[in-house]
């Protein structure tokens, strides 16, 4: 079975984002860049279906400047086979549906049955490019999975997927694309002497201008501007015999704040 | 310029869902500072009866796809739908809830377009006649302005965020049917099972209230006096990234970066001391509780009301207080 996983090289989640001074994007100095959670999840699952059906193979594509190169080795060291990264000095685009036209470009000419994306970045949050990209490349998704299963004969997944109010079982035909959510698996640690033999891997890169996009790479947003959240002023913080504080609390609650 | 504005509605078991009323509100808000009609599309197995009752939020037009089909979210059906409606309505504008379903459904409904899409909209405002929309990033570590230059643009908005317009029971609808002949054709994904969930309780996304539990609950079982309060107000039970990966609850129930972001009217953060991951998730609550034995817990920098105390004597006690405010009306 042939499984891509597409892989950001994100900052990781403890990051304090700061926005530069002009508003013009974030400050990236300083900020640690990991596989996006989702992401890792993502390339998991693909490693465990490998690993339970012979003669699998697992490539993963990634799209990011220079140093995502980081992040595409941690997902060889953790067991996938080969990789694309298609370098691509923006930092950001938050187009996710250009993203995944440019993944598109690239892997339908790999041989793919299973694509597995995270569910979503945990920088720009889009949670575009799976369905998007499902949909370039004519396949059905299933998305914000947290359960797979992929058929003996490889011809079909049952996938569990999460909505507000229930848990949906769905069997989708492959090829698909399914977006991993946390609970899928637990991801692996990848143990020393992998680490250093997916330093020796071959990367194959392709610079983005080569996609040879047409239409479909076109930008259809403009970034206008990035700002800090509001501040949140500390508020009132009570201290002292409990029964009293809480009465003061729950009065403030309903009369003051009137949330109850 | 007449322009149109496309909402599509989200129903779960022929119930509209709010989100879709606020998308309702918003566009027709947006209709009235940029022109134009304001559509919705409601797409499901029996839901036809519901058509009329989305005019009272605005909608001038409803187009509806009623097929047994489409019953559950069949996603190409889905996309084929949206798509059909949208070469005949021609809409400048495509608003959909960023629930699950319209997290899934607007990303392939704007690469089919070839359109552009902004996801999970907080806030929308009209600057020399086009739409320039802002979008937390990083879970809310960060807010984005950003405008969608394609035609016709694909927008999501975020749950809870945009305001309810007051219902007019007088307002009418032109109801249409969808000619579905070719549409439903290929679908290759078949919902086997739907497992509702069986606490009762409200999903952290769309609940008023949110009680929430850290690494101060220590063990699975205290959850129970999170969970006692939250019943006795309707609440949802959250819980930050530690009690869930100590296996303590549920990654559904998860607030933050790597769990849901959420903008519940109040939310009591028990035992958590507000790790920045966290914090990102839940800053956008209207009031924010915090209840926690380290006075120097981050989450007190945050939060509107905090108590320094044992969450295990607080809470009990919170829970009667708010019984007895309660039985005297």
């Amino acid at each position: 079975m042939n499984l891509v996983v597409c892989v950001k090289h994100v900052p990781d989640t403890e990051s304090r984002i700061r926005v530069k001074g002009d508003g013009t994007g974030i400050v990236t100095e300083g900020l640690n860049f990991v596989v996006n959670p989702y992401d890792e999840f993502a390339v998991e699952e693909a490693i465990r279906i490998k690993e339970r059906i012979p003669g699998s193979k697992v490539i993963v594509v990634t799209i990011g400047p220079e140093d995502a190169t980081k992040s595409i080795r941690t997902c060889l060291a953790m067991g996938a086979d080969d990789a694309v990264h298609v370098v691509d000095g923006d930092f950001q685009r938050f187009d996710g549906v250009a993203t995944a036209a440019m993944l598109a470009a690239v892997i339908k000419d790999l041989q793919f049955d299973l694509i597995i994306c995270g569910k979503q970045a945990v920088d720009d949050d889009c949670a575009q490019v799976g369905p998007a990209l499902a949909e370039f490349l004519g396949i059905p998704d299933v998305s914000v999975v947290t359960k797979l299963d992929v058929a003996a004969d490889a011809k079909k997944i049952t996938a569990v997927r999460e909505t507000e109010a229930a848990r949906e079982t769905v069997e989708c035909s492959l090829p698909a694309l399914v977006t991993a959510q946390k609970g899928l698996n637990e991801p692996r640690y990848p143990s020393l002497p992998a680490i250093m033999k997916a330093k020796k891997t071959a990367i194959k890169t392709v610079p983005a201008a080569e996609l040879g996009l047409g239409p479909d790479g076109a930008p259809r947003v403009e970034v206008l501007k990035f700002a800090e959240p509001p501040a949140r002023k500390a508020g009132r913080v009570l201290e002292g015999e409990p029964r009293q504080v809480v009465k003061q609390v729950v009065t403030l609650l309903v009369e003051e704040a009137r949330v109850l | 310029m007449a322009r149109g504005i496309l909402v599509v509605c989200e129903q779960r078991e022929g119930e509209i869902k709010r989100a879709t009323h606020e998308a309702l509100s918003e566009a027709s808000r947006l209709a009235a500072a940029l022109g134009g009609e304001v559509a919705a599309l409601l797409i499901g197995d029996k839901v036809k009866a519901k058509a009329a009752s989305l005019a009272a939020f605005g909608a001038k037009k409803v187009f509806v796809a009623d097929d047994a089909r489409l019953g559950g979210y069949a996603v190409e059906a889905y996309t084929n739908v949206a798509k059909k409606v949208c070469d005949d309505f021609r809409p400048d504008f495509i608003l959909l809830p960023a629930t699950a379903l319209g997290k899934d459904l607007a990303p392939r409904l704007a690469a089919r377009l070839g359109a552009g899409l902004a996801s999970d909209v907080i806030r929308t405002e009209v600057t020399d006649g086009s739409l320039v929309l802002t979008r937390p990033i990083f879970a809310g570590k960060a807010l984005l302005s950003l405008k969608v230059t394609s035609q016709p643009q694909v927008i999501t908005l975020r749950p809870k965020v945009m305001a309810l317009a007051e219902p007019d029971a007088a307002l009418t609808a032109d109801v249409q049917d969808v000619a579905l002949a070719g549409l439903l054709d290929t679908i290759r994904t078949t919902i086997t099972k739907t497992e509702k969930a069986t606490t009762g309780r409200p999903d952290v996304s769309e609940a008023d209230i949110i009680i929430s539990g850290g690494r101060g609950i220590k063990a699975p079982e205290n959850f129970k006096i999170l969970e006692e309060l939250a019943d006795l107000l309707g609440a949802a039970v959250g819980a930050s990234r530690a009690a869930v990966d100590a296996g303590w609850r549920d990654h559904q129930d998860q607030v933050g970066q790597t769990g849901k972001t959420v903008t519940p009217n109040l939310y009591i953060a028990c035992g958590i001391s507000g790790a920045i991951q966290h914090l990102a998730g839940m800053l956008s609550s209207k009031c924010i509780v915090a209840i926690n034995k380290d006075s120097e817990a981050p989450i007190f920098q945050v939060c509107d009301y905090g108590i320094v105390g044992d969450l295990f004597e607080i809470l009990p006690l919170f829970t009667e207080e708010y019984r007895t405010v309660k039985s005297r009306g």
